[in-house]
């Protein structure tokens, strides 16, 4: 029995990700052509009855877009043609308040997602979005009192439309670069979040993300603002079943913190290895303001993601604590940009990769300290993991630093799992492929303990999944 | 008749055993027996094969047994992996224990527990012999929760060794210079936790090269290990004449 050969040969392409890659009929009540044109700007627009001013900034956004050039750093993207992405998709329902009006087979989606029983359970509101549109969107009444507001973007800028004229990419501009632009153009869905001033929400409201339509893009814009004195933990969840043809997210979130005011902001991506995640979010955070990011990058083919904090006002704070797990045929190309633009500001970077199979991940960061931001404190630690040789990990921290009274810590470790280490827990009677398990989870569980339970369990099975078979 | 009850009481035998690491050989013809309940003690110069007999036993993949067998309980185990090796119920403390953090000390010591012993095991029962061992062992409480050796001082992660010998409750424990680095106290404690341990069923190697953990433990026999090779084999009486005459006068 010993002698048994366990010498199991079930290396695996791409691993079976269960529910995330249960795919529905692709149904839609309307969508555009494939491609990026004025007309289709126009479409969308006229399709959401917007006002004429969002007409107009899609259509300034678009003109931006066909201006700049592909960034010249970072993961090749030349795969991913616009002209094959279907840019609008809308499923075949119209948003509702209740899950039991929501179409079958969207809310099954979502109840295997496990957002309806979160929602029962430990979320304080829930906005579910389907392809091109938000399908099902609610918050807690005793919140709605208060003031707080969670609704979709296209409701927002219908009943809220001043603050969003005033907010709607202020924070990341269309020419910020060219994906920030071709979001402008054709952005749909997305969750608006207003916390009024001293209100604090004391369980989180959880936006959901599912694009299940082959060859389409989605570009949801979340806003928030955070006033002051106030506390929110928003978390934002993200995934889509995988198909041959390449898929788009060029997502767009705007945080807003105010004097004093507290907002945590939890994400795991869990795309399909065919989707091309250029995501971009940013927070404004002003005096002793906090912005805590919680971000877990797991799928997607390639990632291009630098959650950005700029530090406006005195003694405002950024936290940043990252985990990204590339794989077979991934290239993540991950990080944080923090920006002290006032003194007395504080961030504090921690990030973990793990790349496998041949997969990429890079860290990528950028931290500026103004001439004026004296007295700052920034502290960068990142840390990657290759679990074998064929895969790699970068790390590429940049830094402009305008003046001397500063205090600035970084570390980079890039390290493998020793042969030592396996062959002590082994000693242990633990098998070959639980010590591996083991040491990643243990490398992870610092990351692990920060994320919200439900995707802390998410990760770990996916590690398992991700480990499972590859020994030999 | 009496080689079968030889037989029976046998736990581990050593044959003839030839063993290189990358291109050098180091174990050059080790002959070895061990009976339950047995102590024995393993003394040699730097260099001599100490740590690679230590190693190759529990069946780390960097040692290759070139020529020999090694049989446990009657079954030859040159090949066996390691994590079967400790299910038979062997156990080696290491000489440099290995730091994995992100893991707690019990939650190590609960899946080693049960993936020896191939059953779910009961938390509370679980922790309460924990907590007795690290109260016999003088360990902090709060070591339980903390990351598996990591940033432990070197006593602290010797103890460490030792409380998993006493949790996994081994048939054979092998002991890699478990009292190297440890002041007088130390050593004390050590001793006292292989003490507990030791049993008609158990049997220890010692493998060291100083006498300071065996003022604690009676050794039933003492070996030498010189150039891969077991050159004299007898009682305790042996380390004195070591301790007062050195190396050289046992080779003769």
């Amino acid at each position: 029995m010993v002698f048994m050969d366990t010498n199991r040969k079930t290396y695996v392409e791409d691993i079976e990700r269960g529910i995330y890659d249960i795919k529905n009929e692709f149904r839609y009540s309307y969508k555009v052509k494939k491609g990026l044109t004025e007309e289709i700007v126009r479409e969308i627009s006229e399709k959401k009855n917007e006002p004429k001013w969002m007409t107009e900034f899609r259509l300034k956004s678009l003109d931006i877009y066909n201006k700049l050039g592909l960034p010249v750093w970072g993961p090749n993207i030349d795969d991913l043609d616009i002209e094959n992405i279907v840019t609008y998709v809308k499923p075949n329902t119209d948003m509702k308040y209740s899950w039991e009006d929501v179409p079958e087979d969207i809310k099954e989606t979502f109840t295997r997602l496990g957002i309806p029983e979160a929602e029962h359970k430990s979320l304080a509101g829930v906005g579910a979005q389907y392809d091109s549109e938000v399908v099902y969107h609610n918050l807690k009444d005793y919140l709605s009192m208060k003031g707080v507001i969670y609704t979709d973007m296209e409701t927002a800028v219908r009943e809220y439309e001043d603050i969003i004229k005033n907010h709607f990419m202020t924070v990341v501009p269309p020419s910020d670069h060219k994906f920030a632009a071709l979001h402008g153009a054709v952005w749909s869905g997305g969750s608006f979040v207003y916390i009024p001033e001293g209100i604090q929400v004391d369980i989180p409201l959880q936006s959901y993300f599912r694009l299940n339509a082959p060859g389409a893009g989605q570009f949801e814009h979340t806003l928030i603002i955070v006033e002051k004195g106030a506390f929110l933990h928003f978390i934002e969840g993200c995934s889509a079943p995988k198909y041959s043809v390449n898929n788009l997210h060029a997502g767009c979130v705007e945080l807003i913190v105010k004097e004093g005011a507290r907002l945590r902001y939890s994400t795991i991506e869990n795309w399909s290895k065919n989707m091309y995640n250029l995501n971009t979010k940013r927070a404004l955070v002003e005096k002793d303001g906090t912005i805590e990011w919680v971000s877990g990058s797991f799928g997607s083919k390639v990632s291009m993601l630098y959650p950005m904090s700029i530090l406006k006002g005195e003694g405002a704070r950024a936290e940043f604590t990252g985990i990204t797990f590339a794989g077979n045929g991934q290239y993540l190309d991950t990080g944080a940009k923090v920006v002290h633009a006032a003194p007395y500001t504080t961030s504090n970077i921690n990030t973990k990769s793990i790349s496998k199979d041949g997969g990429v991940a890079v860290y990528r960061g950028a931290l500026v300290i103004t001439e004026n931001a004296h007295h700052c404190k920034s502290t960068v630690s990142c840390e990657s993991l290759m679990l074998d040789n064929r895969s790699r990990s970068d790390t590429v921290p940049v830094m402009d630093i305008r003046n001397d009274e500063v205090d600035i810590g970084h570390e980079a470790k890039i390290g493998r799992i020793s042969d030592e280490a396996i062959f002590y827990l082994m000693s242990r009677g633990i098998s070959e492929e639980e010590a591996r398990a083991m040491i990643v989870r243990g490398f992870v569980e610092p990351i692990a303990k920060e994320l919200p339970l439900e995707y802390a369990v998410e990760m770990n099975n996916l590690i398992k999944l991700e480990l499972e078979g590859t020994i030999g | 008749m009496i080689r079968s009850m030889i037989m029976e009481n046998r736990l581990l035998s050593i044959k003839n055993l030839y063993v290189k690491v990358g291109d050098k050989e180091i174990l050059k013809g080790l002959n070895l027996d061990i009976n339950k309940g047995e102590v024995h003690v393993i003394m040699g110069p730097n260099g001599a094969g100490k740590s690679t007999l230590a190693n190759i036993l529990m069946g780390n993949p960097k040692y290759e047994i070139t020529e020999g067998e090694i049989e446990f309980q009657g079954q030859i185990i040159n090949d066996m992996k390691v994590d079967e090796r400790a299910k038979l119920g062997m156990f080696l403390s290491f000489q440099y224990p290995e730091e994995i953090p992100g893991i707690t000390l019990e939650n190590f010591l609960r899946s080693a527990k049960m993936a020896i012993e191939d059953k779910p095991i009961k938390v509370i029962e679980f922790k309460k012999t924990l907590k007795e061992k690290m109260k016999l062992l003088e360990m902090k409480e709060e070591y339980a929760q903390r990351y598996l050796n990591e940033g432990f001082s070197g006593g602290e992660k010797k103890k460490s060794e030792i409380l998993q010998l006493l949790i996994l409750n081994p048939k054979l424990a092998i002991l890699d210079e478990t009292d190297s680095g440890l002041d007088v106290d130390a050593v004390k404690i050590v001793a006292k936790g292989v003490r507990e341990h030791k049993s008609e069923e158990n049997s220890i190697i010692i493998i060291t090269h100083h006498n300071n953990l065996l003022e604690y433990l009676n050794p039933d026999h003492v070996h030498f290990l010189v150039d891969g090779r077991i050159i004299k084999s007898g009682d305790e009486s042996l380390i004195d004449i070591v301790e007062k005459e050195g190396f050289e006068a046992i080779k003769n």
